[in-house]
């Protein structure tokens, strides 16, 4: 499905300013096609700022963001990436099938697809009812649902477990594993360590830098921590070591 | 410029109203009733019939225009704006279904409006009644293209209530309403000439006035249309798919 060479994601040397505060400081990286890259840190550190600056949104003031071949922003990327925000965003005074459908209008998608991404995320039964109503889970699923149509090459979703019951996540993260096996990039941010394992690379961030870029397996070695949480501690402290 | 994604847009809207029922009963009705009242605190159909043709222009002018600085603003704060910059949509189809989705609402207003106007307060026109009626939705929309350009320079929602009396209320008190126009000092005449209602309100009273559609009336319909259209262009260069 790629009509490009190489990385799915390039960022180099990426600098981002928002008022007196440098949010993204110089950072680079790059994403393999067809595989889920986490996004971990604590809240503050950047990761939505570097998320908006893959999707194209966010005004930068140093670097570059190639995707999918590409100048991040670029119009033929429009209907080529799935975008879900940290606050969900739909229209809370709509039903969940009429929100998508306008959004599936805006992306030409097909007429199947508002039932093909409400089934996806599990709301089939509630997609008559208005999204204001949801529960805090249910809501931010509605959001992804949006990220999901039309055929998205690269999904950008900014914390799409927060606040769902552990059934919920697993089926999501399979959800994810199989778009990511038919092809599809995701770059998923948590600030959950649990969820760090499921993914193929992690990028971990905090103050604006990147600490780690690595597979869990290889953070685990070379911090000599057992889980993902020690590791990322060890990191910091090597970080702060050195400072 | 895509006619298919102002048109989903504007259905998309009206979905959104039709959701809400008190929003769209108060829409339709609320100038009605303030015509209404009007008509008694005159107390004489004379008077009503000269005061009238004005508050047809300004009544659905300053709902639309609240209505809507209010609805973008929500765009724009809530997260769907951000989302909406990022797919196939271009600015210009989402204010054009802005403007579709509110122009369709102002019309039942001042259809509404004008209606009850003519059957039961004692209006009297010596113009069309349709061109009455298009001169007060023109208007209308002019109110819902201020309304998108003013919610680009509100952060809240409370701004955006603060920019009706700052924007509405010195057009609707220069507009020749209050007093003529020719009789301000030359400071507030410029003002009010410079004041895009103060054309609509003309234009409405010269239809009740007369039946020919002389160059003057002409004139004021393009300068209401001009500054609509003026504004939407400004509310969509305020619109930005990169924000800091």
């Amino acid at each position: 499905m790629a009509n490009y060479s190489g990385h799915a994601v390039v960022v180099e040397g990426l600098r981002v300013r928002r008022g007196a505060r440098v949010v993204l400081r110089d950072i680079g990286f790059s994403v393999p096609p067809g595989s889920i890259t986490g996004l971990l840190g604590p809240s503050g550190c950047g990761k939505t700022t570097l998320m908006r600056s893959v999707v194209g949104v966010q005004i930068v003031e140093a670097g570059t963001v190639t995707v999918l071949g590409q100048p991040a922003g670029s119009a033929v990327l429009r209907d080529k990436i799935g975008y879900a925000t940290q606050n969900p965003s739909v229209y809370a005074d709509l039903t969940v099938a009429e929100s998508l459908r306008y959004f599936a209008s805006i992306l030409r998608a097909p007429a199947g697809d508002v039932s093909r991404v409400i089934d996806e995320v599990g709301l089939g039964t509630h997609a008559d009812h208005i999204v204001g109503e949801l529960s805090g889970g249910q809501l931010s699923r509605a959001s992804l649902a949006v990220a999901l149509l039309g055929r998205p090459e690269l999904l950008v979703l900014d914390e799409p477990t927060v606040g769902l019951d552990p059934v919920l996540r697993e089926e999501l993260w399979a959800l994810f594993r199989r778009l990511a096996d038919r092809g599809v990039t995701l770059l998923v941010s948590s600030h959950v360590m649990d969820e760090a394992a499921r993914c193929e690379r992690l990028l971990l961030m905090r103050g604006g830098l990147i600490l780690a870029d690595d597979t869990p397996a290889t953070l685990r070695t070379m911090t000599g921590a057992d889980d993902l949480e020690q590791a990322f501690l060890r990191l910091v402290r090597q970080q702060e070591a050195l400072a | 410029m895509n006619v298919t994604f102002a048109l989903v847009t504007a259905r998309r809207i009206l979905t959104q109203l039709r959701h809400d029922h008190r929003t769209v009963a108060m829409m339709v009705l609320v100038p009605t009733l303030l015509m209404v009242l009007l008509r008694f605190v005159f107390n004489t159909e004379q008077a009503f019939s000269a005061a009238a043709p004005a508050l047809l222009a300004v009544f659905p002018f300053a709902i639309m225009f609240i209505v809507t600085s209010i609805t973008t603003l929500r765009e724009r704060t809530t997260a769907t704006l951000e989302r909406l910059m990022t797919l196939p949509i271009g600015k210009l189809d989402l204010l054009f279904g802005y403007a579709i989705a509110f122009g369709l609402v102002a019309m039942a207003q001042v259809v509404v409006a004008v209606g009850v106007s003519l059957a039961w307060l004692g209006l009297e026109i010596d113009g069309s009644i349709w061109l009455l009626v298009l001169i007060a939705v023109l208007d209308a929309l002019l109110g819902t293209a201020l309304g998108l350009l003013a919610s680009a320079f509100a952060r809240t929602e409370f701004q955006a209530v603060q920019f009706m009396p700052a924007i509405v209320m010195p057009q609707v008190l220069l507009c020749g309403l209050f007093a003529p126009r020719e009789s301000m000092t030359p400071v507030l005449e410029w003002l009010s000439n410079v004041m895009p209602l103060s054309y609509a309100v003309e234009a409405l009273e010269s239809t009740t006035r007369s039946n020919e559609l002389g160059g003057t009336l002409v004139r004021d319909l393009v300068i209401v249309a001009g500054s609509a259209v003026l504004a939407l262009i400004l509310g969509a260069a305020t619109l930005r798919r990169r924000t800091p």
